[in-house]
């Protein structure tokens, strides 16, 4: 295994401990939220198109990036919009009644 | 490595750091919004890091460009106006389907990688082939599968179970073909005809997976599904060597991991359980064929109902899937608002899979107005139940049975809400049908429980109009 691999690996299983961690303390109220904004950040595949697209030369290379450029941008834009629309939604009693 | 390629990996720790910490933002509603901000302020500055590197290395050509550009633009126009319109009590099917345009992403980053190298195949290092296998099978998974979610949460695909005979057997071949492929591309034998029927292959199992499961049991598969989204995103991480992208991904690994293991415990279901799948009914469930509860139950007119609730000094509401179904979550809200006004202390005792997704039941109260400090979760509400006047149920069937205390029968060590511990419940159902688990629900013959026999929706604005006609009496 090359020294980058394993620095990949490494990165990987942390983060994923530190979601573990993070994500078991947001409480059931915010669960549809949190999968929303989860979706939403999991929309950072739009960088691994640009990656990509650097080094497409072929016809076939750019129809693919074609599809994965508007099904990231898709994820990304409207997974942050929609999470943030029902986040504005949580409201506590005096905000509601004002 | 230079000053800029440093500043960039830097640039790219802080929008990772930046993920992280609006996930912990959202352990509150009242910071959650901006914690949800100060992640896509990660983000955006993640794409404009990618956006100079591009523009530095001058390696990409006019056609990527072009096509970068109309992919980005189509897709965020697109992004824009579902977010934007969607309704609350859609959003299951719209985060379904944000889902599954990022595991196709994910999986058409590991193929645009592997046509690139077309020519070199074979002499690409394992660990490239293998995550360009992984991630394509777990995308193209992903992408199938949350497509049929979407579209049965949707209606377009029905609800119910769909068992296909044999349907197993062609989800055993289509893995096998998976594997034998994947097998061979990973041993030199390489090609992307080969990828292209694994590709095929994977989405064929996505949708054979999540067609034979129930509507009921959609809260479990798009947790799972997002689980799986993520995972793909860090394997296109690890095909691309781009750390931000594993980071993210297993950061989204983790929370559908949690979220499926939350509702499925919920559901006192197993996952392997759910994805085996023919169980769980559509949305319109409540069937009424003769099945009902033995003992004798006592009925109540909504007049009697409504000056119980007005009388009451504590009231909590508890709402099920037959409400999310309904779509009565404005009148439960308003009723709320009433008693509120008569001076009941009301709040709302919600289970974790009431709803369909998890969560689902508090947006669409927090939508409705309910502020969000009424709304209890299971642990919160439980010990309040003894110190309830009326417990007012609302669409909501086995997460309300006593039964599950008791060792022996179908909803057994489930959680539940102790709803029979109050000091009255009443209870809005169309019928006395069985719920999801198919058996008697022993609150109904309880002696300190009332029906108000009604759909959802009819029988709050009645209480409503009841609770109206009595204080101005």
């Amino acid at each position: 295994m090359s020294p980058l691999l394993l620095a990949d690996i490494t990165v990987f299983t942390l983060s994923l401990l530190v979601g573990f961690e993070v994500i078991s303390k947001v409480p059931a109220t915010l669960h549809t939220p949190l999968m929303s904004g989860a979706n939403a950040i999991h929309g950072v595949v739009i960088v691994g198109v640009m990656v990509l697209a650097a080094s497409t030369t072929t016809l076939a290379g750019y129809l693919l990036l074609l599809v994965a450029a508007a099904f990231a941008a898709m994820n990304v834009v409207g997974g942050y919009i929609v999470t943030d629309r029902m986040l504005a939604m949580f409201h506590t009693r005096a905000a509601v009644r004002s | 490595m230079n000053a800029f390629t440093s500043s960039v990996h830097l640039v790219y720790l802080a929008c990772a750091a930046c993920f992280v910490l609006g996930l912990h933002l959202m352990n509150a509603p009242a910071t959650a919004r901006r914690g949800n901000q100060l992640s896509a302020a990660g983000m955006a500055a993640a794409v404009a890091t990618t956006v100079a590197v591009l523009a530095r290395d001058h390696e990409i050509t006019a056609f990527a460009v072009a096509a970068l550009a109309v992919g980005v633009a189509g897709g965020t126009i697109a992004g824009l106006l579902t977010a934007r319109r969607v309704k609350m009590t859609d959003m299951p099917q719209l985060v379904s389907l944000f889902n599954a345009v990022g595991g196709g992403a994910a999986a058409l980053i590991a193929l645009g990688d592997a046509v690139e190298h077309a020519g070199s195949l074979a002499r690409l290092p394992l660990q490239t082939t293998l995550t360009i296998v992984l991630d394509v099978v777990i995308g193209g998974v992903t992408f199938s599968g949350s497509l049929i979610a979407s579209g049965k949460l949707a209606g377009l695909v029905p609800g119910r179970p769909i068992l296909m005979r044999g349907g197993r057997t062609v989800n055993i071949l289509l893995a096998l073909v998976v594997a034998t492929l994947a097998g061979m591309f990973l041993t030199g034998h390489s090609s992307i005809s080969g990828l292209a029927v694994i590709t095929v292959a994977a989405l064929g199992i996505g949708v054979l997976m999540t067609l034979p499961i129930g509507g009921a049991d959609m809260p479990v598969v798009i947790s799972l599904l997002n689980a799986f989204t993520g995972t793909a995103v860090a394997m296109a991480g690890f095909v691309l060597g781009s750390t931000p992208l594993i980071i993210a991904g297993a950061l989204v690994g983790a929370a559908g991991a949690i979220l499926t293991k939350l509702m499925a415990d919920a559901m006192n279901r197993s996952i392997g359980a759910i994805i085996a799948g023919g169980f769980g009914t559509g949305d319109d469930a409540t069937p009424v064929s003769g099945a009902g509860a033995t003992g004798p139950v006592r009925e109540i007119t909504v007049d009697d109902a409504a000056i119980q609730l007005a009388y009451a000094a504590k009231v909590v509401i508890v709402p099920g899937y037959g409400l999310a179904a309904a779509q009565a979550q404005h009148e439960v809200v308003a009723l709320a608002q009433a008693l509120t006004e008569r001076g009941v202390d009301v709040s709302y005792g919600i289970h974790p899979v009431a709803g369909r997704m998890p969560g689902h039941m508090n947006v669409l109260l927090a939508e409705a107005n309910a502020p969000y400090t009424e709304l209890k979760d299971l642990e919160e509400i439980n010990p309040e139940f003894a110190r309830t006047d009326v417990v007012l149920v609302v669409g909501a069937n086995d997460v309300t049975n006593p039964a599950a205390r008791r060792p022996g029968n179908a909803v057994s060590g489930m959680p539940i809400l102790d709803v029979d511990k109050a000091k009255s419940v009443i209870v809005i159902k169309r019928s006395l049908g069985h719920g999801y688990a198919g058996i008697d629900n022993e609150l109904y013959t309880d002696p300190k429980t009332a029906m108000l026999f009604s759909d959802a929706k009819a029988g709050l604005s009645a209480l409503l109009a009841g609770l109206a006609a009595y204080a101005t009496r």
